[in-house]
């Protein structure tokens, strides 16, 4: 019965310039997923929550995207919208295997 | 222990902070419930205004969203009204039948809108100003109708008349009274204000009646009392409110005008306490949030069982909302036999002020048109000062560091959000802060209307002693670091720094990676520093930028493709038609700059619609030129003196594509009739006969100035050589963000045209931009011909749905 998990293969690491977003569709999610400063991958909903802005173009700053409609700023870890402002967007997992990044569902 | 019961009934501005306070004191002490009749979230009911006034929207102005009360395991029912409450077994019942046990219960009831009880009030048109819904039902009213009815010249009706005004109505206000604002300014007041507000459009009628309201089923006019009649689509009734207090009355609870409660917020019955507009204390019920967060403090501590000093009522204070207007009124202001006043009237700068005076001590004041001095006035009146300190204060030039000395901690300095001083300087402290925009952050003081900005300043400025360095305060570039923009700049040159990162490094910002508004900043100082050398980060472009296109709200682009001059031709049309029908383009749309705009374009459609056009990009994203506007001119136009259009396209030519601040717009005309608007441009050329005219930092956008007149000269090539030198100028002297017109100002127009006077000055200034021009690159083009920026930048990776069994 339980939901298996999928993974699904997105990109290559070396397609993506750091500091810099994709978007990926998969099914019905729309995803933001962001190459950090540090070699990490992180991927959230790409929706911002204050008027749903496409987070995938903001800029990138160690582990926070500032989103291009009105700047909020939020985590790309949690997915946690920073103060002042407040809300949050989903996470999804992400591994890295052979040089290509994998989003887990 | 099993948490004690809290329930609060009314889910607005009081109540709600009133919450806030006790789960600062105690988090984990209650369980809370709260009522409340309005299907939204708690809201900033004062940002109504500005919602009509169209300067922020009502997704804006929510204080607490859902999720608030969720973490704060806060149950909400919200669009449920409370109908009955039985005080001796303490029991809530709704009108869905919920019944709800309390140990302690909060009354934020608020007010309900006075409606007049003439004929035809309930008639379809008519409405109050009270809550989101009257809003959304006069911005809807707005676009079928045209004229409108304001019944009440105080704050709200003023307010909601500006409102209607700037939703493109014609706006009549009928007060009662001889002048506007009746029960917060004297007449002298009230009669600039009136005059202001009649050049702003508004229409009055002064000592009106209203007897009916005329109409069938829908709102047709108004009849006053006199047998006057006027016509209305739309009727707006501010003519007060008064305190709701219905559901008190019915079970027995102690009611006068307002609920009866006592200086710790207490009502006649035990448990039961009440806040906000619904509250009657020494005979006073209060309209504005500041008393109300002050009670909100004061039970707060009660019903958590602290010490608590007791509630002894609050000295008003106003400000009306209409931009345009500075209007101040606190504490008393008329005169009788034992009150006197200061008064300065000057007819000619249209500013009016007033001091009362009652024993010897600040009572009150009124000022109009110019409003520097409200805090240190509502300061004075609160703490009941003598009047030799408003007299010294008056003569010494710089009085606000001893007024924040001399107020207690407890005294709110930010009203709005009800931040005292107490909880500024413990922010301070505590967390280190050095700027306005830091304590903003932290306490949200200052973060809603942002009149005590000043006084934050001045309370960081005691604070911090000698660390407070006035520079810091306006100038660091942002929060990452203290440094200005001068000293950001001067240290990049000094040590030759050639990486954003580096700079942040060295100069020890205080984050690793810097933020949205250092990072394009340092990009752009930096390859104003090394234009040759510089290697442009994408990844600290905004993204307009970093994608060669214009972002629109809903993730799709726009391409504008260069018009040098805004000249076309049938074969650059058929082009943008033949692309615009293959790529599914949704608005073609001519614009301001005279260019064409394709909208609706898709990221990963981009290049493909660029390789299709191939022109060269429109920059209308872009920090650089964008487009040099052009008339017609000597060719066709029978005014035309010059070739304003072949003048255009070599400005065009030459300066395309070198960064600069901010966006720098221009505008050639061919005579003084200006048909180009060459006079709110950054810099504007306009023909005379045998001359050019030089106009410099013009803006027709948020900070509209007309351009001055920096020189004239006699030929296209000086026009270019003066341009080359002011631009390059800006580049290396304005704040990144700072368009031409701020800069002018800021700097100093005489200094700028004493700069480009000077040949040598001028020549080294065009060769340095020569330089930066040197180098670039058609934009468009680079990315069509380049596969790794097309999938670094613009590839979408799309997998259908995936199956899960
Ligand atoms: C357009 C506008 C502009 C304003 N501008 C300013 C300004 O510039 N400065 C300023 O200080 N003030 C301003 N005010 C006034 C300020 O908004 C009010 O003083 C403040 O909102 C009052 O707070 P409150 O909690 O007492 O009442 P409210 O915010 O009205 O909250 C009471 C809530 O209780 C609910 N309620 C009532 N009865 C029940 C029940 N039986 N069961 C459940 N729920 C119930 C109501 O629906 C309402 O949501 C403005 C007001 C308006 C309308
Ligand atoms: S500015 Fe003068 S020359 Fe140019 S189009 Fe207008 S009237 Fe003709
Ligand atoms: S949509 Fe993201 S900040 Fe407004």
């Amino acid at each position: 019965m339980g939901k298996t998990l999928q993974k699904i293969k997105v990109s290559k690491v070396n397609e993506m310039p750091k500091n810099l977003g994709k978007t990926v569709t998969i099914g019905s999610h729309e995803i933001a997923l962001f190459h950090l400063a540090n070699g990490e991958f992180r991927a959230i909903e790409n929706r911002c929550p204050h008027k749903g802005g496409v987070l995938v173009e903001g800029i990138v700053s160690g582990d926070h995207v500032f989103c291009p409609m009105h700047d909020w700023k939020i985590s790309v870890k949690n997915g946690e919208v920073q103060k002042p402002d407040n809300g949050c967007v989903k996470t999804f997992n992400v591994e890295i295997e052979d040089g290509n990044v994998y989003i887990v569902l | 222990m099993a948490k004690q019961k809290l329930a609060l009934i009314g889910n607005g501005m009081a109540g709600v902070r009133c919450i806030e306070e006790i789960l600062k004191i105690q988090p984990d002490r209650f369980e809370v419930t709260v009522f409340g009749s309005e299907p939204h979230p708690n809201y900033d009911r004062i940002q109504l205004s500005n919602v009509l006034q169209g300067a922020t929207t009502i997704d804006d102005i929510t204080i607490n969203d859902w999720n608030w009360y969720k973490e704060n395991n806060i149950t909400l029912f919200s669009g449920e009204t409370v109908t009955n409450i039985d005080t001796v077994k303490q029991i809530i019942y709704s009108d869905t039948n919920r019944e709800v046990e309390y140990d302690q219960l909060i009354l934020a009831t608020g007010s309900i809108p006075f409606i007049l009880p003439i004929k035809g009030a309930d008639k379809k048109g008519v409405t109050a100003f009270r809550n989101i819904e009257d809003c959304e039902k006069m911005i809807e009213y707005s676009k079928n109708n045209k004229k409108a009815a304001v019944i009440g010249g105080g704050l709200l009706g003023l307010e909601a008349a500006r409102g209607l005004l700037n939703l493109g109505m014609q706006v009549d206000v009928i007060h009662l009274s001889e002048y506007l604002m009746d029960r917060q300014l004297d007449p002298t007041a009230g009669k600039m204000l009136q005059r202001e507000l009649e050049s702003q459009g508004m229409n009055f009628y002064l000592g009106k009646q209203t007897q009916e309201v005329l109409g069938e089923i829908d709102v047709k006019g108004l009849r006053f009392s006199d047998g006057e009649e006027i016509s209305a689509d739309l009727v707006v009734m501010a003519v007060g409110i008064k305190p709701n207090v219905q559901l008190a009355k019915n079970c027995g609870i102690p009611v006068n005008r307002g609920i009866i409660v006592d200086d710790y917020m207490e009502t006649g019955i035990p448990n039961i306490y009440s806040v906000g507009e619904c509250a009657e204390h020494r005979e006073m019920v209060y309209g504005l949030v500041a008393p109300l967060y002050e009670q909100g403090k004061v039970l707060a501590k009660r019903i958590c069982g602290q010490e608590s000093k007791a509630y002894e009522g609050s000295v008003l204070s106003t400000k009306l909302k209409v931009s345009g207007v500075d209007v101040f009124s606190a504490g008393e202001i008329f005169e009788d036999e034992k009150a006197k006043s200061i008064k300065e009237f000057n007819e000619w700068n249209g500013t009016y002020k007033k001091v009362m005076i009652r024993n010897g001590k600040i009572s009150g004041a009124v000022l109009f048109g110019d409003t520097k001095e409200s805090n240190n006035l509502l300061s004075m009146i609160n703490k009941n000062a003598d009047v030799s300190e408003y007299l010294k204060v008056g003569t010494s030039g710089e009085p606000s560091v001893s007024l924040v000395t001399s107020m207690s901690h407890e005294e709110i300095v930010c009203g709005c959000n009800g931040v005292t001083k107490g909880d500024i300087v413990t922010a301070i402290e505590s967390k280190g802060l050095t700027s306005i925009e830091e304590v903003k952050g932290c306490t949200s003081a200052s973060r809603s209307c942002g009149g005590c900005k000043p006084l934050v300043g001045d309370i960081l400025e005691l604070t911090l002693g000698a660390d407070f360095s006035k520079s810091n305060q306006k100038e660091s570039i942002c929060t990452c670091t203290t440094l200005s923009r001068d000293e950001v700049v001067a240290e990049i040159r000094e040590k030759n720094l050639t990486h954003t990162r580096e700079v942040m490094n060295v100069l020890g910002w205080n984050t690793s990676d810097g933020c949205s508004k250092c990072k394009p900043a340092l990009n752009y100082y930096l390859g104003m520093i090394h234009p040759v050398e510089y290697e442009d980060e994408k990844e600290s472009r905004y993204v307009n930028e970093r994608l060669h296109a214009n972002i629109q709200k809903d993730g799709t682009f726009s391409v504008v493709p260069r018009m040098y001059g805004g000249v076309t031709n049938p074969e650059q049309l058929r082009k943008i038609a033949n692309v615009a029908d293959k790529y599914n383009v949704k608005l073609l749309k001519v614009t301001g700059g005279q260019r064409i705009d394709m909208f609706g374009v898709e990221k990963e459609d981009l290049p493909g619609v660029w390789a299709d056009l191939d022109m060269p990009s429109g920059y209308a994203y872009g920090k650089t030129l964008r487009t040099v506007k052009t008339c017609v001119g000597e060719n066709f136009c029978r005014f035309g003196t010059q070739d304003s259009i072949g003048l255009g396209i070599a400005l065009e030519k030459k300066f395309e594509r070198v960064g600069t601040p901010h966006k720098v717009k221009m505008a050639v005309s061919a005579c003084p009739r200006n048909c180009a608007e060459s006079g709110i441009k950054d810099l504007g050329v306009v023909g005379v006969d045998g001359a050019w005219e030089i106009y410099i930092g013009g803006n027709g956008g948020t900070h509209l100035r007309a351009a001055e007149l920096l020189c004239k000269v006699k030929t296209s090539d000086e026009v270019i050589e003066i341009t080359g030198a002011y631009i390059q100028h800006y580049r290396e002297t304005a704040n990144y963000l700072e368009r031409t017109s701020v800069w002018v100002e800021r700097v100093g127009f005489d200094t700028i045209k004493t700069i480009i006077g000077d040949k040598q000055k001028r020549n080294e200034l065009n060769q340095r931009l020569d330089e930066a021009l040197s180098v670039l690159q058609e934009p468009w083009k680079e990315i069509i011909e380049s596969n790794a920026i097309q999938t670094g930048l613009f590839q979408k990776v799309k997998i259908p749905a995936i199956s899960n069994k």
